[in-house]
């Protein structure tokens, strides 16, 4: 064995250096994620073309061209088209929006009336909004409150006819206000449907099955305005005579169970995730169907299956705007109509309602997105892989 | 054993009520006669309905004269054609949209799939904002953006826009040059089918040459000048038979050429936009469901990485992407229904008015389910083949 006179142990870690100046700071994330390669570079170039040549424009037409407030169409029209601005000019019309805001809103429900929806409004946000917060106590009984007890006092309110209330028609029902309800109701109506449906699919008993499987197959083989044309020139044919059905609850029942079919779809998905183990653990305990599929089942599966169900939903609120082909004036619809209001009859009137529409059907459907990506890691009890 | 026989003859102990067979048949039971009735309830009713309107059941008011006209048809179509023959043209132009539209759908939606992938920043963000808007507003009303919202306040003829090649762009919609195929052109057409069919031969070759020997041949560049090569001979050789009819400025309106209408123009564009957002999701989800292992262990065996995508990546993503793409494409095909608000002359717009018109309202719904069924059933079967071409062989 050799001896070392000079022998050296380092006993303690040298500090951590800061990464090479070429590794951090502006300069390295552009090099990084801008110029990587030469390809990265035109691809930059293209990008940096793109946005300069849209960006300007929409900032320019949405908020510095844009006219805010106006009696009518003058403040959106250039001299030419017989308004105010100069010749050449293009802006968002806010002011058309803001002059029917209210009929955005509600249609064409009487202005003395309004205080009832925006009361049925405050009562949906403040039973809602603890629901979906998970750390607020008392889930049950505020689910049985907004699912519950909120549809038969938004119904007493809306509609109207007792306790002294006027009664509105559905007819002058109109704007946020109808998308909302249908897409309320068929929410709350589609997935206890769909579950039913997604059941009968998996069950032993062949006729049921068979009925199951023809009903979801058909409905999600044709389009959503089949089915509204279904409901609004079948259902009055296949009652006996006399007896007819509000239109608001004809589309309302279209929508449902247009959904409750694509809702039996995902719900399917999620039972069929769950192992067998699972169904043979609850039958050896000795419980009967319905305990199985509600204690053990569903519990599992429906976590299984939550961004599915949102995305139904948000297809849903999207498809109510259908509604308009049989002449009912949701959010979409009564914008379309105030097109042509000859007071307000501009080129830019209908981009600016139709960009007003749009930006409230995505703030909806974007917070529904988000808030099921929050549940689903909140949910996320490592079963899936 | 003589524990088992009593097991055996010892069925059940407890009351018939709670055997699951016997429930199951009469639960069944009690479906199929509630499901009877209503069935008879509902066709006493409509009959009843019926009689009490006077409308004749059946499908025979199809040979009537529908006495309608309908802006756009690829068949020869006039309102004296029968309500048969409007429902066809509806059905074609169902088909034509669809068509156009899926193949739109499918390029934007790959390109700002990918684009979601980039390793450029600027490009990621590009195609995130692209997604998420499309995704998160109704069909409709993208629609009517295209329709009202960009189309309408086009200049009017008079002022149409020029493009590139003779083409132009005004409020009635966009025009093109309409090609006139001249004495012989029949030649092009079966150079073309030739020139498809040698390439694909071609690269039938190639493969097996790079399989048995591993010598690549430049199956792409031999296809193209097959597919383009041959109808461009042909085309000299017989001739030139082929010219052009420009769309010309008249007083009013822009006269010859090929119009392109409003309607289908912010259709298409709109079911194109709409549903690439979704089909970019999918390939994304396609794409990142390849492992990275994938990716290095090719790298690993020296492939470049245009052939690692091509080779590797590529096929595995197909896999997860072929079943989600094919309900987009049933989604859009279901869709293009939304034509009627725009008054594009679809199948539910053309079966609506006819439906209006004679009152058949059972058979009219019946028709468009059973055309929309269809279409679907084919769409899927035609993924499926696909599908099962691109499925993982495993032992």
């Amino acid at each position: 064995m050799q001896e070392h006179d000079m022998s050296w142990v380092r006993t303690e870690m040298t500090l951590a250096q800061p990464a090479p100046s070429s590794e951090r700071g502006l300069t390295a994330w552009i090099r990084k994620n801008l110029i990587a390669t030469t390809g990265d570079a035109i691809l930059t170039i293209v990008g940096i073309a793109l946005v300069a040549m849209i960006l300007p424009q929409i900032v320019n037409w949405a908020f510095i061209n844009a006219q805010w407030i106006g009696p009518d169409r003058s403040v959106c029209a250039t001299v030419a088209q017989g308004g105010i601005q100069p010749d050449g000019w293009t802006g968002a019309c806010w002011a058309f929006v803001n002059a029917k805001f209210g009929q955005f809103m509600f249609g064409t429900y009487p202005v003395e009336e309004r205080w009832r929806p925006i009361v049925v409004a405050i009562l949906f946000v403040a039973l809602l909004v603890p629901l979906l917060i998970p750390r607020v106590p008392r889930k049950g009984l505020n689910a049985i409150l907004l699912f519950l007890a909120l549809p038969v006092v938004a119904f007493v309110l809306l509609v109207g006819g007792m306790f002294g209330l006027p009664h509105v028609e559905t007819s002058r029902w109109g704007g946020l206000l109808v998308t909302l309800s249908l897409s309320f109701v068929g929410i709350a109506v589609s997935l206890p449907i769909g579950i039913v449906l997604a059941l009968g699919r998996r069950s032993n008993m062949p006729i049921v099955k068979l009925l199951c499987v023809i009903f979801i197959e058909t409905v999600r083989g044709i389009p959503l305005i089949t089915v509204l044309f279904f409901a609004s020139v079948m259902l009055p044919l296949f009652l006996p005579a006399g007896v007819s059905f509000d239109k608001f609850l004809r589309a309302l029942i279209g929508v449902s169970l247009f959904a409750a079919a694509y809702m039996a779809e995902v719900v399917r998905g999620g039972l069929q995730a769950i192992p067998k183990g699972q169904y043979e653990g609850a039958d050896s305990l000795g419980l009967s169907y319905w305990q199985k599929m509600g204690l053990v089942v569903m519990p599992q599966a429906l976590k299984l299956v939550i961004p599915g169900i949102v995305n139904t939903f948000i297809g849903m609120f999207k498809d109510t705007s259908l509604v308009i082909v049989i002449s009912m004036f949701d959010l979409l619809g009564i914008v379309k109509q105030n097109f042509s209001d000859a007071n307000w009859a501009t080129p830019q009137t209908a981009r600016s309602g139709l960009v007003f529409a749009a930006f409230i059907f995505w703030l909806f459907c974007f917070g529904m997105s988000r808030y099921s990506m929050y549940t689903e890691r909140r949910l996320d009890t490592g079963h899936k892989r | 054993m003589a524990s088992q026989e009593v097991l055996r003859e010892e069925p059940s102990r407890g009351s018939f009520i709670n055997d699951p067979r016997v429930r199951g048949i009469f639960f069944q039971a009690l479906v199929l006669v509630l499901l009877v009735a209503g069935v008879w309830w509902v066709t006493h009713n409509v009959i009843v309905n019926l009689a009490r309107l006077h409308i004749a059941s059946g499908f025979g008011f199809l040979k009537g004269r529908a006495g309608f006209d309908i802006s756009e048809s690829a068949i020869a179509y006039s309102s004296d054609s029968t309500y048969f023959r409007a429902i066809l043209v509806g059905f074609i132009n169902t088909v034509i949209v669809a068509v156009v539209g899926i193949i739109t759908a499918t390029i934007i939606g790959f390109i700002v799939g990918i684009g979601r992938l980039s390793r450029n920043w600027l490009i990621r963000k590009i195609c995130t904002v692209y997604v998420e808007i499309f995704r998160n507003i109704p069909p409709l009303l993208v629609i009517f953006f295209w329709y009202s919202g960009v189309l309408a306040v086009l200049p009017p003829p008079r002022e149409s826009i020029n493009l590139p090649f003779g083409s132009f762009l005004n409020q009635r919609g966009f025009y093109f040059p309409r090609a006139i195929w001249g004495e012989g052109s029949w030649l092009i057409l079966v150079a073309l089918l030739l020139g498809i069919a040698m390439a694909w031969f071609v690269a039938r070759k190639a493969r097996q040459r790079q399989m048995a020997t591993g010598q690549p041949f430049p199956v792409l560049w031999t296809s193209i000048a097959l597919i383009v090569g041959l109808p461009l001979l042909a085309y000299a050789l017989s001739g030139f038979p082929l010219s052009f009819e420009f769309p010309k400025q008249s007083t009013f309106n822009l006269v010859g050429g090929f119009q392109v209408r409003p309607e289908f123009l912010s259709l298409y564009l709109a079911l194109s936009c709409y549903t690439a957002a979704f089909i970019a999701e999918i390939v994304r989800a396609g794409i990142r469901g390849v492992s990275t292992g994938q990716t290095e262990a090719a790298a690993a065996l020296g492939l470049r990485s245009g052939s690692i995508l091509r080779l590797v990546v590529v096929p595995q993503a197909m896999r997860i992407v072929i079943p989600p793409l094919t309900s987009q494409y049933l989604n859009l095909t279901k869709n293009s229904s939304l034509a009627i608000a725009i008054g594009y002359p679809d199948l539910t717009a053309t079966a609506g008015t006819v439906l209006n018109q004679t009152g058949q309202a059972v058979e009219g719904v019946v028709i468009m389910m059973a055309v929309y069924l269809a279409l679907s059933l084919i769409t899927s079967a035609i993924m499926n083949v696909v599908n099962a071409r691109m499925a993982l062989v495993e032992r």
